[in-house]
C-alpha cells in the first residue's frame, strides 16, 4: 500500500483554532489551544485519557461549547449563531468511539435520515448515495438490518458511512478502534485509510500508532489540557522532543 | 504566533433573538412565561365575573362557623357545635389514621404475598399469583364496596346475638362482628397511674417508653455481639437474650399494673365496653391493605429477583448459610430495590383513603371536601384547601424517597 | 469406564456413549408433586392449608354459581325459586343488562349506536396494537374518534364533519412545512385547522336532530360500563400527547419551561383523582367564560387527561432518562435541529422503552375511571350503587352486581397487562 503520509497537503486552510480554553466548572479542560489544519491533512491526536484531545474534536463540531477563543471551520466563525453551527456540523462528519447508530432505525435509514432532513435531498437520491457508501464501506448487503444484527466493526463502518453521506469536507474521529473487539479493528482501521487516500480532511484521536505512522502526516500529542508536541510521524515516533512524550510512547509502545 | 482573543463583537440583531444560543432559550423562556401569564389572567378574570355574577367572593371566614353536623368517628374531641376547621381536623385525624393503618397491613400482606409467590411449593406460588392479579386488576373502588357490604348486609346486627335463640354468637366470647362495627376487648390496667378504664394514657406511655427501652437494649445486644464477633471470630447467640429484653419488661410491667381486658357485652340494643372499630374504617382499611398489599407484592417479589443468581451462588461458594446468605447478602441489594416503590405506595394508600367518602368514613375529603363544602357551598375554598392538605402529605413522603435514594448512592460510591 | 485403560493418561474416545434415560425416581409425575408440594415438611403443611383454603372458597361459591337463576323479574321471585338453597340471582343481570352497559337515561332503541361504536373500536385500536397488521388500517384509526363521536352523541354529521375537516387542513399543512421547520409547521397546522373550524361554524347548522336513526343524545345521558370505556379511552389517548411534551419540558435545560412543567406535574401527582374530580364538579366552570356551558363529561374529560398526562409524562422522563446520552450527541453531529432529533431520534426510541410504564398507567386510569360514581356520574359502578340497588325488584342483591362488575374490569385490566408483557417480549428480541 502506498505511504498515504507522503500524499500532498494543500495551502488552503481547513480549521483554524485560536488561543482557545474551556473549562468544565472550575477545571481547566483545554489550555491556549492553538492550531490550523490545513485542506488534506491527516492529523493523529494522542495522549493519555483526560488529557483534553476527545473535548479537543468534540469543541470543533460545537457538542462542547469553548468558552474563550475562536475556532473557525471552513471560514465560518463557531459563534452562538445557531445558523453557524448548524452549516459547521453539515460540513464536518463525526464518527464515535461507541458508535452511536440509531438502533430504531434500518442501516439504510440511518444514512439517509440525515440528508433527508438536513440537505433536504429527495428519498430517493440519498437512499442511491447511502448505498454507494455502503458499497465504499463493503457492506451494501446488511442495507435492511438493524444495527443490533451487526457486529461492532461493522457498525463502526455504518456510522463511517453515514457521515459520508452528509458530503462532509472534514472528519472527526473519537477513538473509532477503542470499543471493538481485536480481531475487528482492522476493517475499520482498512476503511479509515481508504478515506485518507480520497484526500479527506481527518483528525483522529486514537491510540493505533501504527495508523498513525501510516496514515497520519502529523501527529500531535496533548497533556493536562495543552498541546504538547507535534510533528510529522516519522520525528515525533523516533526522535521525541518532549519528556512526557517519551514517557508516554514507552507506555504505550513498550510492550 | 498570532494573538487573537475573542471573536469581533457583532451588532445586535432582531434575528438573533431566535438563531443566537445566547437570546434563543430566552426568547422561548419569555414567551413561555407570557403564555402562562395570560393564561393564569384569563382564568382568574372568569372566575372574578362568575364570582360577581353570582354574588359570591372567595372568603376562608366559614372554617370558624359551627359545623353543625356530627362526626361518629372522632379521634379529638368533637361536637356540632364545633367549627369547620375542628371538623377538618378531624377528618385529617381520620385519614392519617386509616392511611396508617392501611399501610401497615398492606405491608404484611405485600411481603408475605411476594415471598410467598416466589416459594418453591407450586400450590402457594400460584395461588398468590391468582391473589395479585385478582387484586390488581379490579378497580379499589369496588373493593371499598364489596367489603362495606360484607360488613353491612353480610354481618349480623346486634340483635341476632340476644336471648336464647341468638342466631349469632361472640367470637371465643369476646369478641362480636356485628354491622355496627366489629368489638373487641379493650386493654385496661387496674393498678395504673390513672383511673382504671380504658384510654388512661400514662399506662400507655409508660409502655411506650418501655418498648423504645428495650428497642435500645436489644441493639446494645447486638452490638456486643458483633463486637465479640470482630475481636474473637465467634458470634455468640443472641436470639434468647433478645427475647428477653423485649419481653420480660412488658410482662413484668403487665402483672405489676394489673392488665386486664375490658370485654364487649351486649347492652340493650348495642354492644357496650371494650373497643369499637367502626364498619366503614375497617371497609377502606382492608379494602387498601389487601389493594395495595398485591402491589407491594409484585414490587418485593421483583426486588428479591433483581439480585441476580450469580450472588447466591457467590455467597455459596464463600461457604456462608443459605440463612445467613439471605440477611447479609440478597435483602441488603433486595430493599434497595424494594423501598422506593413501597414508599410511593404508600403515597398511593393516602391518595386513596380519599375513597372513604364512598363509605361514609369520615375523612378529610368527606368532611371539608364533602359535608362542610355542601352545606357552605364554598366549593373553591374547601377543593383547594383539600388539594393543599393532599399535596402537603405527598411532598413530604417524596422527600422522603428522595433522602433514601440519594443516601443508598452515596453507598454506592 | 470400561473402554478407558485406566493405567494410560492418553485417551482417544472410538465409539460414543449412547444418551440413557434418567432414573425413574427422577421423572414424573410422582417426582415432580413430591419435589414441588411436598418437599420439606414445612411445605407439606403449606400444601395442605393451600388445599383447604381452596376447597373452602369453592365449596362456598361453586353451588352458588352453578345453582343460578338467570330468569326471573325480581329478587323476591328469584328467593323463591331458589327455595331456601344457596344460588345467585343472575337474572339481574339479563333484566339489566342493557342498563349496566349503557346507563339508565340512554334511548333503548339507539343501543345499536355505542355498541358498534364498540366494535369499531378494536378495528381502529388493531393496528396501533399489533405492528403486523396492514398500515392502511391506520387511516381508520384516525377517522374513528369523529366516527365514534357521531355514533355516540348522534345529531348533524356535520359537527364530526366540520371537525376532521379542521384536522384534515392542520396535517396538510404540517405535511407541507414541516420539512422547513417544525415550528412553521405546526403553527401552521393549527391556524389552518382553527381557520377551517371558525368559517365552517358559520356555515354548518348546528340544529340538533330530535327523532330517527341518528337523533341527538345529551352527554348527561351516557352511562355504564359504555361511560367508563369511553372516558377510559379519551383520557389516555389525550393524555399521550400531552404527557409527552410535560415529559420533553420537564427534561429542559430552559428554566422557567423546566419549572412550569415540574410544578404542573408534581402538583397533580400530589393529590387524588377525587379532588381532582371535586374540581370538575363544583370548581371548574368558574373558570369558564361565563357565557360558555361546558357539560360534565366534558369537565371530568379535562381533569382525567390532566391527571393522567402528568402520570404518563414522568414514565416518559423515564424513558428519555434512560437513552444514552450518545443518541443526542450523534443526532447534533448529523446536524439535525432540536424538533428533528426529539421527532427522529429520541421519541421514537424513548417512548418504546416506556411502553410498559404507560400501559401500568393506562389500566390505573381506566380503574379509576369507577371514581366518577362519587360524583354522581352513573357509569357502572354508579349504576349498580344508584338505580339498581335502588330499585324495588333487586334492592339486596350485591354479590351478583358486583361480581359482574369486578369480573368485566378484570377482563380488559388483566387483558391489557397481558398484551404489555407480549410486547415487551417482542420488543425484546425485535431488531437484535
Amino acid at each position: 500500500m502506498a505511504d498515504t503520509a507522503q500524499m500532498q497537503v494543500s495551502d488552503e486552510v481547513a480549521i483554524t483554532i485560536q488561543n482557545m480554553n474551556k473549562w468544565y466548572g472550575t477545571f481547566h479542560v483545554l489550555r491556549n489551544i492553538d492550531l490550523t489544519v490545513n485542506r488534506g491533512e491527516r492529523i493523529v491526536v494522542c495522549g493519555p485519557s483526560g488529557s483534553g484531545k476527545s473535548t479537543l474534536i468534540r469543541c470543533i463540531n460545537a457538542l462542547e461549547e469553548h468558552q474563550q477563543g475562536s475556532i473557525e471551520v471552513d471560514g465560518t466563525l463557531l459563534s452562538s449563531d445557531l445558523k453557524n453551527i448548524d452549516k459547521i456540523r453539515s460540513e464536518v462528519g463525526m464518527c464515535f468511539q461507541h458508535f452511536n447508530l440509531f438502533p430504531h432505525l434500518s442501516i439504510l435509514d440511518n444514512l439517509t435520515l440525515a440528508p433527508i432532513w438536513v440537505r433536504k435531498t429527495p428519498k430517493k437520491e440519498a437512499e442511491e448515495v447511502a448505498m454507494h457508501y455502503l458499497e465504499k464501506v463493503k457492506i451494501p448487503d446488511q442495507a435492511n438490518k438493524f444495527p443490533g444484527q451487526l457486529s461492532g466493526g461493522q457498525q463502526q463502518r455504518v456510522a463511517i458511512a453515514r457521515s459520508l453521506c452528509m458530503k462532509p469536507r472534514i472528519m472527526l474521529f473519537d477513538e473509532p478502534t477503542s470499543a471493538l473487539d481485536p480481531e475487528m479493528i482492522k476493517e475499520v482501521l482498512d476503511t479509515m485509510i481508504e478515506l485518507a487516500e480520497e484526500g479527506m480532511t481527518m483528525i483522529c484521536v486514537t491510540h493505533e500508532m501504527g495508523f498513525a505512522r501510516q496514515v497520519a502526516n502529523r501527529v500531535i500529542f496533548m497533556d493536562a489540557g495543552q498541546i504538547v508536541e507535534q510533528n510529522e510521524p516519522e520525528e515525533f515516533f523516533n526522535n521525541p522532543k518532549s519528556e512526557r512524550t517519551q514517557l508516554f510512547l514507552s507506555q504505550i509502545l513498550g510492550h | 504566533m498570532t494573538i487573537l482573543t475573542d471573536p469581533p463583537k457583532e451588532s445586535f440583531r432582531l434575528s438573533m433573538l431566535l438563531n443566537d444560543t445566547r437570546y434563543r432559550s430566552l426568547t422561548f423562556q419569555v414567551i413561555a412565561a407570557i403564555a402562562l401569564a395570560f393564561s393564569i389572567l384569563y382564568l382568574a378574570n372568569n372566575l372574578a365575573r362568575n364570582l360577581a355574577d353570582q354574588g359570591l367572593s372567595i372568603s376562608f371566614a366559614f372554617l370558624g362557623a359551627p359545623a353543625g353536623y356530627d362526626i361518629n368517628q372522632r379521634l379529638i374531641e368533637y361536637t356540632s357545635q364545633s367549627t369547620n376547621l375542628r371538623a377538618a381536623f378531624v377528618g385529617i385525624l381520620n385519614t392519617l389514621l386509616v392511611a396508617f393503618l392501611a399501610c401497615v397491613t398492606a405491608t404484611i400482606f405485600g411481603v408475605l404475598a411476594g415471598v410467598l409467590r416466589l416459594s418453591k411449593n407450586w400450590l402457594v406460588a400460584k395461588i398468590m399469583a391468582f391473589y395479585v392479579e385478582i387484586f390488581r386488576n379490579i378497580p379499589v373502588l369496588i373493593w371499598i364496596i364489596i367489603i362495606f357490604t360484607i360488613m353491612t348486609a353480610v354481618l349480623p346486627g346486634p340483635r341476632a346475638f340476644r336471648g336464647d335463640d341468638a342466631t349469632a354468637s361472640m367470637f371465643l366470647g369476646v369478641s362480636a362482628f356485628t354491622n355496627r362495627g366489629i368489638y373487641i376487648p379493650g386493654p385496661y390496667f387496674t393498678r395504673g397511674f390513672g383511673a382504671a378504664e380504658l384510654g388512661a394514657v400514662w399506662d400507655w406511655v409508660l409502655v411506650l417508653g418501655l418498648l423504645v427501652a428495650s428497642f435500645f437494649g436489644a441493639r446494645a445486644v447486638n452490638a456486643r455481639a458483633t463486637r465479640i464477633q470482630e475481636a474473637t471470630g465467634i458470634r455468640p447467640a443472641t436470639l434468647t437474650t433478645n427475647l428477653a429484653i423485649w419481653f420480660g419488661p412488658l410482662i413484668v410491667v403487665a402483672l405489676a399494673l394489673g392488665l386486664t381486658f375490658e370485654i364487649p357485652e351486649l347492652k340493650g340494643f348495642n354492644f357496650k365496653g371494650g373497643i369499637k372499630v367502626g364498619g366503614p374504617l375497617i371497609a377502606i382499611w382492608f379494602a387498601l391493605s389487601i389493594y395495595t398489599g398485591a402491589f407491594i407484592a409484585e414490587n418485593v417479589r421483583a426486588g428479591i429477583l433483581a439480585v441476580s443468581k450469580g450472588q447466591t451462588e457467590a455467597a455459596a461458594a464463600l461457604g456462608i448459610r443459605p440463612g445467613r446468605i439471605m440477611s447479609l447478602v440478597i435483602l441488603p441489594q433486595a430493599l434497595r430495590v424494594i423501598i422506593p416503590p413501597l414508599i410511593s405506595n404508600y403515597l398511593n394508600i393516602t391518595k386513596n383513603s380519599s375513597l372513604a367518602i364512598l363509605v361514609g368514613y369520615a375523612d378529610v375529603t368527606a368532611t371539608l371536601g364533602g359535608i362542610t363544602l355542601n352545606q357552605t357551598g364554598r366549593a373553591i375554598e374547601c377543593v383547594l384547601l383539600l388539594m393543599l392538605f393532599y399535596l402537603v402529605i405527598s411532598l413530604l413522603i417524596s422527600g422522603i424517597i428522595n433522602i433514601y435514594n440519594n443516601s443508598v448512592k452515596l453507598k454506592e460510591r | 469406564m470400561s473402554d478407558t485403560h485406566s493405567q494410560s493418561v492418553a485417551f482417544v474416545r472410538t465409539e460414543d456413549v449412547p444418551p440413557a434415560p434418567p432414573p425413574a425416581n427422577a421423572t414424573g409425575p410422582v417426582k415432580w408433586i413430591k419435589d414441588n408440594l411436598f418437599a420439606t415438611p414445612a411445605n407439606s403443611v403449606l400444601t395442605v392449608i393451600a388445599l383447604l383454603v381452596i376447597y373452602m372458597v369453592l365449596s362456598g361459591t361453586l353451588p352458588w354459581v352453578f345453582n343460578g337463576i338467570w330468569d326471573s323479574p325480581s329478587l323476591a321471585v328469584c328467593r323463591e325459586m331458589l327455595n331456601g338453597e344457596s344460588g345467585a340471582c343472575f337474572a339481574v343481570l339479563t333484566e339489566r343488562w342493557n342498563q349496566l352497559l349503557f346507563g339508565f337515561k340512554y334511548p333503548s332503541d339507539l343501543y345499536w349506536r355505542p355498541a358498534l361504536a364498540f366494535a369499531l373500536l378494536f378495528v381502529a385500536a388493531a393496528p396501533v396494537l399489533f405492528f403486523d397488521l396492514p398500515r392502511k388500517i391506520l387511516i381508520f384509526t384516525g377517522l374513528y374518534p369523529f366516527i365514534a363521536y357521531y355514533l355516540i352523541w348522534g345529531g348533524s354529521i356535520f359537527t364530526p364533519l366540520l371537525a376532521l375537516a379542521g384536522f384534515v387542513a392542520g396535517g396538510y399543512v404540517y405535511q407541507r412545512f414541516v420539512k422547513g421547520s417544525f415550528a412553521v409547521g405546526f403553527f401552521g397546522a393549527i391556524a389552518a385547522a382553527v381557520l377551517v373550524w371558525t368559517i365552517g361554524g358559520f356555515i354548518i347548522p348546528s340544529s340538533e336532530i330530535t327523532e330517527g336513526a341518528m337523533q341527538s343524545v345529551q352527554s348527561r345521558d351516557l352511562g355504564g360500563f359504555m361511560l367508563n370505556m369511553m372516558l377510559g379511552v379519551t383520557c389516555v389517548s389525550l393524555s399521550l400527547p400531552i404527557g409527552i411534551a410535560l415529559a420533553l419540558g420537564r427534561q429542559s435545560s430552559m428554566p422557567i419551561i423546566k419549572y412550569i412543567c415540574v410544578v404542573f406535574i408534581e402538583f397533580i401527582r400530589g393529590v387524588p383523582l377525587i379532588t381532582l374530580l371535586f374540581v370538575a364538579s363544583v370548581m371548574l366552570s368558574y373558570f369558564f367564560p361565563p357565557e360558555a356551558t361546558v357539560d360534565l363529561f366534558l369537565r371530568v374529560v379535562i381533569m382525567i387527561t390532566i391527571f393522567s398526562a402528568a402520570y404518563i409524562a414522568e414514565v416518559v422522563r423515564g424513558g428519555l432518562a434512560a437513552l444514552p446520552k450518545g443518541q443526542y450527541e450523534a443526532a447534533d453531529s448529523l446536524g439535525l435541529d432540536y424538533t428533528q432529533a426529539m421527532r427522529l431520534i429520541i421519541l421514537p426510541q424513548a417512548l418504546k422503552i416506556s411502553i410498559p410504564g404507560i400501559v401500568n398507567v393506562s389500566v390505573g386510569l381506566f380503574k379509576d375511571t369507577t371514581l366518577v360514581s362519587v360524583i354522581s356520574m352513573f357509569d357502572m359502578v354508579g349504576m349498580i350503587r344508584g338505580p339498581i340497588l335502588a330499585s324495588t325488584e333487586w334492592n339486596g342483591v350485591y354479590w351478583e352486581l358486583f361480581a359482574f362488575a369486578a369480573l368485566l374490569f378484570f377482563i380488559v385490566c388483566y387483558g391489557i397487562s397481558q398484551y404489555s408483557q407480549w410486547l415487551e417480549r417482542r420488543l425484546a428480541t425485535d431488531h437484535k
